[in-house]
């Protein structure tokens, strides 16, 4: 009897919970509706979006990762408010479910439909080409050939991190830098490679001898993972023992770990942020960011979701650049003279005198 | 009133127990037309979802595939739950099992080259004979150390899932291109048909004959439990253990026995997961289903036409929340809710007729494993 009891309990507490779990999401989706309905109410004319319906469907990670699949979500959110498009979500529980989310989707008519990660790549594709009529795009893949209906959104990180790389190189005091990556996967290493470019630029501009840690151009340092913050702590420790000031995880919570550290090195390390500005995002060490590296996949989802709007179709990859916008640099504290150098690599970058 | 109708039919009670305090926490969360006070506009929600939980699962031939995909390896998962309930013993590793099944059924589908009538069963009996290998060591542990199959199965399923993260990151294993922790495609030849497969080449059906193998294995289980020694010395070692000892027969050979049956089943779990849905293993290829199966296990009394049954209603669950999510705003997560109502509306009148020792009533229910202290 014991036995039972323990069980029911157990079931007790995961009815709890996700009952909990539950009236959160419902608490959201009534948000979204009511929001939806200010709009509509505010504007005399219809928003150009009215009438279309934008879906997404997220990676196992879910919507609330703090990482790409949120920043996925908020290109969501901005063309539910500015452009009146009704927007739908379905979260993948294991691979298993991207095929029927996509159904389920296709079902309901959904004229855009955004997937999340390189893993949903084939099951998009597959999607794509049984629904002619219907839109996709998908964050970190690119189709090749292209697909007529589907569109992938792909980004030039090495750019933004050459600068990253150009202005740590100058502001570093020991003549050491650093970075690592989360798991050596090419969406990963780009940024790196970036970084290293952007080191070595430096150093024949100035005639300079900066060092890098972590990575030479074909293997590094890497944490295994991308959710350890001790991971984090402890690689950019054994950076710091090496001589390096200032380390640009690439490695998403990973580099929260590195940011604690340095907020306890007392102003030594400085870290280098990494999607988002980090300075924002991770507002508790805001003071050891210098910069962040910027991948704006929410702008990219937007785009596509306002070309399905107006009729101009999502044919073509689409590759954030410098000279579009898709990628770029935030500055948090860099003195305005390193800045404004910095700032025209970037142009040179965009215009292609400067080849990476 | 015969036993199984009478165990149906409460089963049957408890679904409709659990639908009505789902349906009391749609209302209460459906915030908005709680806010209007339009009580009408919320129990609309309630029917809405429940219709979306229909269609979903029943309501097309696609949404009855989808009801068959999921229940495929949560029947035999189950059937691993319930052969060691039968033996008294708790198999809290079938996640581990499937894993073991899944990498040998896996290592088999892409590293022969054979005709698809030799390559399938081949594959598929690797799957069985990898989840049994790994099955027997609880039951060994216990057996020669007296070791609890609750802690080392449990164990066991940490050691199958990174040992499964490592193995899919080596050469053997790797997908050409790829450096996450994903496999090759195992070979067409190895495939598993697809159950609908002579409905023309649908690729929204994704039901596969993975369910074919369910079903046999149900029968396997009632065959070995009802016209078997072995079958009829599993049950009476899990009514008794002392008993079936003094009796003559040997029960720490049993559990051995017991377990790397169960092990198979789960193995197969896994095996047609890869072979029949994805066409190859990443480290999340058994996900929750482990875990689940103890409630199917439970819901089914650990018998096999209970353990099918129970399945299904699992299976069509999940495909039911898909389709309610898309078209009301009521999450899946309100599945989870419902499942865990069920197992409990069933465990609960279990505890009240014992309070109340109302005996005759409560042997229908049966016993279905013993706790700790055995």
């Amino acid at each position: 009897m014991r036995k039972h009891k323990g069980l029911k309990s157990a079931a007790l507490a995961i009815a709890a919970f996700a009952l909990i779990a539950s009236a959160c999401g419902s608490d959201d989706a009534t948000e979204e509706v009511a929001e939806e309905e200010e709009v509509t109410e505010e504007t005399t004319a219809p928003l150009p979006g009215a009438g279309t319906l934008a879906c997404m469907v997220t990676d196992t990670g879910g919507v609330d990762d703090k990482g790409f699949n949120q920043i996925s979500y908020a290109g969501m959110l901005q063309a539910e408010s500015e452009l009146g498009v009704t927007i739908d979500l379905l979260e993948s529980a294991s691979d298993a479910d991207y095929a029927p989310n996509l159904q389920s989707f296709a079902d309901k008519g959904c004229n855009i439909t955004v997937t999340v990660g390189f893993l949903l790549g084939d099951a998009t594709k597959a999607a794509a080409e049984a629904n002619a009529g219907l839109s996709y795009a998908i964050v970190d893949y690119a189709y090749d050939p292209a697909i007529a209906n589907a569109r992938g959104l792909v980004f030039a990180t090495d750019q933004p991190s050459f600068m990253a790389g150009y202005l740590s190189a100058a502001m570093s005091k020991t003549g050491i830098v650093g970075t690592y990556g989360g798991i050596n996967i090419p969406p990963v290493t780009i940024f790196m490679e970036g970084f290293r470019k952007g080191v070595e630029y430096y150093n024949t501009q100035k005639g300079a001898t900066v060092k890098l840690l972590g990575w030479d151009g074909k293997d590094g340092t890497f944490a295994g993972n991308f959710d350890s913050l001790d991971d984090g702590k402890n690689i950019a420790k054994s950076q710091a023992d090496e001589g390096a000031d200032i380390i640009f995880p690439v490695a998403g919570p990973v580099g929260l770990g590195s940011a604690q550290y340095a907020l306890e090195s007392g102003g030594k390390v400085r870290i280098i942020g990494v999607d988002v500005d980090m300075s924002v995002s991770n507002p508790d060490a805001a003071a050891v960011y210098i910069a962040s590296v910027l991948k704006k996949i929410d702008a990219a989802v937007f785009a596509a979701i306002k070309d399905v709007v107006e009729g101009s179709g999502v044919t073509d990859n689409y590759v954030g650049t410098l000279a579009n916008g898709g990628v770029g640099v935030a500055f948090t504290a860099v003195p305005d003279a390193l800045k404004a150098e910095v700032e025209a690599i970037g142009a040179g970058i965009a215009d292609g005198s400067i080849k990476i | 009133m015969n036993e199984t109708l009478k165990s149906l039919r409460f089963t049957l009670l408890a679904v409709v127990a659990a639908l009505f305090v789902s349906a009391f926490i749609i209302v209460i969360t459906d915030i908005e037309a709680l806010g209007d006070g339009n009580l009408g506009k919320a129990f609309g929600t309630v029917g809405r979802a429940y219709w979306g939980l229909f269609k979903g699962s029943f309501g097309s031939l696609r949404a009855i595939s989808n009801t068959i995909t999921g229940a495929t390896p949560l029947l035999l998962a189950g059937l691993a739950v319930s052969a060691a309930f039968k033996a008294g013993l708790f198999n809290i590793g079938a996640t581990g099992q499937m894993l073991a099944g899944a990498v040998t059924g896996l290592f088999v589908g892409f590293a022969f080259q054979l005709p698809p009538i030799i390559h399938v069963p081949f594959a598929l009996l690797a799957s069985a004979a990898g989840g049994a290998a790994f099955g027997a060591i609880p039951g060994v542990l216990k057996a020669r150390t007296g070791a609890h199959e609750v802690i080392t199965t449990i164990m066991l399923n940490g050691i199958a899932s990174f040992t499964v993260l490592w193995l899919l990151k080596t050469q053997l294993f790797k997908r050409e291109g790829r450096d996450d922790a994903i496999s090759k495609f195992v070979e067409d030849s190895a495939k598993l048909p697809k159950l609908f497969g002579f409905m023309g080449n649908r690729i929204d059906l994704l039901a596969h004959t993975g369910f074919i193998v369910g079903l046999l294995a149900t029968f396997a289980f009632w065959w070995l439990l009802r016209k078997t020694t072995l079958g009829f010395e599993m049950q009476a070692t899990g009514f008794n253990q002392e008993a079936a000892r003094y009796a003559g027969m040997r029960t720490k050979s049993l559990m051995v026995t017991s377990m790397a049956i169960a092990g198979a089943f789960a193995g197969l779990a896994g095996g047609s997961e890869v072979l029949g849905l994805y066409g190859y293993a990443s480290a999340t290829v058994a996900g929750d289903i482990g875990f689940d199966a103890i409630a199917v296990a439970l819901l089914g009394r650990s018998t096999p036409i209970g353990t099918l049954v129970s399945a299904l209603l699992f299976g069509a669950l999940q495909a039911g929340g898909r389709q309610m999510q898309v078209d009301t705003d009521v999450p899946i997560d309100l599945i989870i809710v419902l499942r865990a109502l069920i197992v409990m509306f069933i465990a609960a009148p279990l505890l009240v007729k014992a309070m109340f020792r109302m005996r005759g009533e409560a042997t229908s229910f049966g016993q279905t494993f013993r706790g700790w202290g055995g």
